[in-house]
């Protein structure tokens, strides 16, 4: 009886497994000087939104290398021990470069890493770095100062709802940013924050859209995953933001924009340069963030169609994304003030990277108070 | 207030559906822990049928097979090859996401119609109520007929009786006659319909898009329902309002500043979840005939 349980659970775990290869790996097929690449996934491109941006940067290299690259992607790869298996097993595999795509492999990347001292790394959006450890992030901020212009030009009730996952610096950040933005252009907009408490959970953004609508929001933005609050916002007649890639497909007249994450310059660079033996983990200022951090400007920011919105506003969304792309802009640019009055900077002064990262207070637009 | 509310009602009806599927299974004596599996399986399924056929309500129809689907894979392990009952549910959440993942790859970034409401005649006029309870979808109605259905079948019907024996000792029930077997194949297959339906809901009305895993753990929130009901139906509304209610709080306290971390909100549901769990078991111990006897064990019939 036991044994016939422990037989169908292998039957179980076998069939899963040989799913997970049949889903997971996708070869190009090899030739003799190719580069052979790994890649990590938090969850599948299924998500449309975190992962989904890794896997359209994953086809950008596919289709600049052809052939000269082979890519061997592992999917839904839980955050911590198992992370650690996964990467040592793909340096096994001889790929000679290791894209790992989530915040929470930064101690399993670091370690085998040490390992694998010929092999070189590269963690998405960590800080911590090593010899053959680099690491890559994104201005993500940038696109939300450019939602709260749109934001604050396009409401008429004045009351912007933004969902956010988790009270933690990139995601304040964020929120800062889209308060500077929507106060550049409309000092009497505020926004109030419902904090998620997870990344993903479709339902659950639904509901907080729909809380955000019945208590007079009429623009949302989010810092969550699904596209579910853009859908509410579709039936409930609102506008909103796109998070990650272009979800227009969901939400055809409430999306306005959407910040989309392109990373497909990064990882070809990256792959360029250990193609020509002058890979580094760059000299890029060491503050927190990594050693890239691009954004607009870098093109791993970009911005998808203005949609929805008068032709005015249009433009002056794109004179707000060329001022940022150009530095004509600086968003965190002094006096800065917090949303209880105290001053952080005065006129004059600009937050450097490692203050962004250091966020625990809102600016001035944002209502409430951070938990915890 | 109304928009409120009604969102309650919304967020609360997928619990509500996979709740009452699976007591109606654990009253006959299986405990399936595939719920999580079957939601997903239902809205994969529903979804996939709407883009194909273009009409939201062959969406429940498909919702409630794929669920049946699952729990039919559930069945012949269990019932027909006796295996563990905990194992094979874990087993089959498993097996199902990921099955609704590879079937649900070609769905992904595609949107459907959602089901419409549907107006009473009349008892849709009455001011509030009306808005709240007669402006729903076939699934909010559907829900609730089945929960009538439910409570006036285990209570008053013969077939209702004799499923109640099999879950409460399935030696005496099988001895007069009764096939163990085909009784819980039938209330298994119940639970999964319900459950598929319920997963419906979620592509078909609250966010009509297909995404991996979409049902974030709602199937485990069901299964604490059945206890925190203590296998009671009607029970299983007032569960499932509860549940939604403090999911639907915590949001509006967030966007209004109540000062209470947004965290502790969060952890509420699960919270009242677990407060309520201990309240029964400690009942039960007094009283303990409100568990079915038989849940959990597999029935070998040659004993």
């Amino acid at each position: 009886m036991i044994k016939f349980c422990m037989r169908i659970f292998s039957l179980f775990a076998l069939s899963a497994s040989v799913f997970m290869l049949l889903v997971s790996s996708s070869f190009a097929s090899g030739h003799g000087g190719t580069t052979k690449v790994g890649f990590v996934y938090l969850t599948t491109p299924g998500d449309h939104g975190w992962t989904y941006a890794h896997e359209l940067g994953k086809q950008m290299v596919e289709k600049r290398f052809g052939k000269d690259v082979k890519i061997s992607v592992v999917e839904n790869v839980p955050e911590g021990p198992d992370a650690t298996r996964v990467i040592r097993e793909l340096a096994k595999q001889g790929n000679e470069i290791i894209f790992t795509t989530s915040f929470g492999y930064m101690e399993p990347t670091l370690k085998v890493a040490k390992e694998f001292p010929n092999i070189k790394f590269e963690h998405i959006t960590g800080y911590k770095r090593s010899k053959n450890l680099a690491t890559g992030n994104i201005r993500f901020y940038e696109g939300r100062y450019i939602q709260g212009v749109v934001a604050g030009l396009m409401t008429k009730t004045n009351k912007i709802g933004y969902i956010g996952a988790y009270p933690i610096a990139e995601v304040i950040m964020g929120i800062n940013a889209f308060a500077q933005g929507l106060r550049s252009v409309n000092k009497d907009a505020t926004i109030s924050v419902i904090w998620a408490n997870t990344w993903y959970d479709p339902v659950k953004e639904a509901d907080a859209a729909k809380v955000h609508i019945a208590e007079g929001a009429d623009i949302l933005a989010q810092h969550t995953d699904s596209p579910a609050m853009l859908q509410i916002a579709e039936k409930k007649g609102a506008l909103g933001f796109g998070q990650s890639t272009d979800m227009s497909a969901f939400a055809p007249k409430a999306q306005l924009f959407a910040s989309v994450n392109n990373w497909g310059p990064y990882y070809i660079k990256k792959i360029e340069q250990l193609r020509n033996k002058k890979w580094s983990t760059g000299d890029g200022p060491d503050h927190w963030a990594g050693n890239v951090w691009g954004g607009l400007d870098a093109d791993m920011l970009t911005i998808s169609k203005f949609q929805n919105m008068p032709g005015d506003v249009a433009k002056k969304a794109q004179k707000a994304v060329n001022d940022v792309k150009t530095g004509k802009v600086n968003i965190f640019a002094g006096p800065l003030v917090d949303n209880t009055g105290k001053e952080i900077i005065p006129a004059g002064k600009t937050l450097d990277d490692g203050a962004l990262w250091g966020m625990n207070y809102y600016l001035k637009g944002v209502n409430g108070k951070i938990p915890g | 207030m109304d928009a409120l509310i009604l969102t309650i009602i919304a967020t609360s009806i997928p619990l509500l559906l996979a709740a009452i599927g699976e007591l109606i299974s654990e009253k006959s004596g299986v405990l399936n822990l595939g719920v999580e599996g079957m939601m997903l399986s239902g809205a994969v399924g529903a979804l996939g049928a709407v883009l194909w056929l273009g009409n939201p309500y062959f969406g429940i129809l498909a919702g409630g097979l794929s669920g049946i689907f699952m729990a039919s894979i559930f069945s012949i392990f269990t019932i027909n090859f006796m295996t563990n009952q905990v194992a094979t549910g874990l087993g089959l959440t498993i097996f199902a996401t990921g099955l609704t993942g590879l079937a649900g790859a070609p769905l992904v970034g595609k949107t459907i119609p959602s089901l419409p409401k549907i107006e009473i005649f009349l008892l849709s006029d009455i001011p509030m109520i009306g808005n709240i309870l007669f402006k729903q979808d076939l699934i909010a109605y559907l829900s609730i007929a089945i929960i009538i259905f439910a409570t006036y079948f285990l209570k008053y019907t013969k077939p209702g009786i004799v499923l109640r024996a099999v879950g409460d000792d399935h030696h005496s029930a099988h001895s007069i006659g009764y096939s163990v077997k085909k009784i819980r194949w039938f209330a298994t297959c119940f639970g999964g319909m319900c459950a598929g339906i319920g997963g419906a809901y979620i592509p078909l009305v609250l966010t009509p898009h297909w995404s991996e895993g979409m049902t974030a753990g709602r199937g485990w929130i069901a299964l604490a329902l059945v206890v925190f009901a203590s296998w009671i139906p009607w029970r299983i509304i007032v569960g499932a309002l509860i549940f939604g209610g403090i999911t639907i709080a915590q949001l509006v306290g967030q966007a209004r500043g109540w000062p209470i971390p947004s965290q502790i909100l969060s952890m509420m549901p699960y919270l009242a979840t677990i407060i309520a769990l201990t309240m029964i078991s400690g009942r039960m111990s007094k009283n303990k005939s409100i568990v079915p006897a038989s849940l959990g064990k597999p029935f070998v019939d040659s004993q």
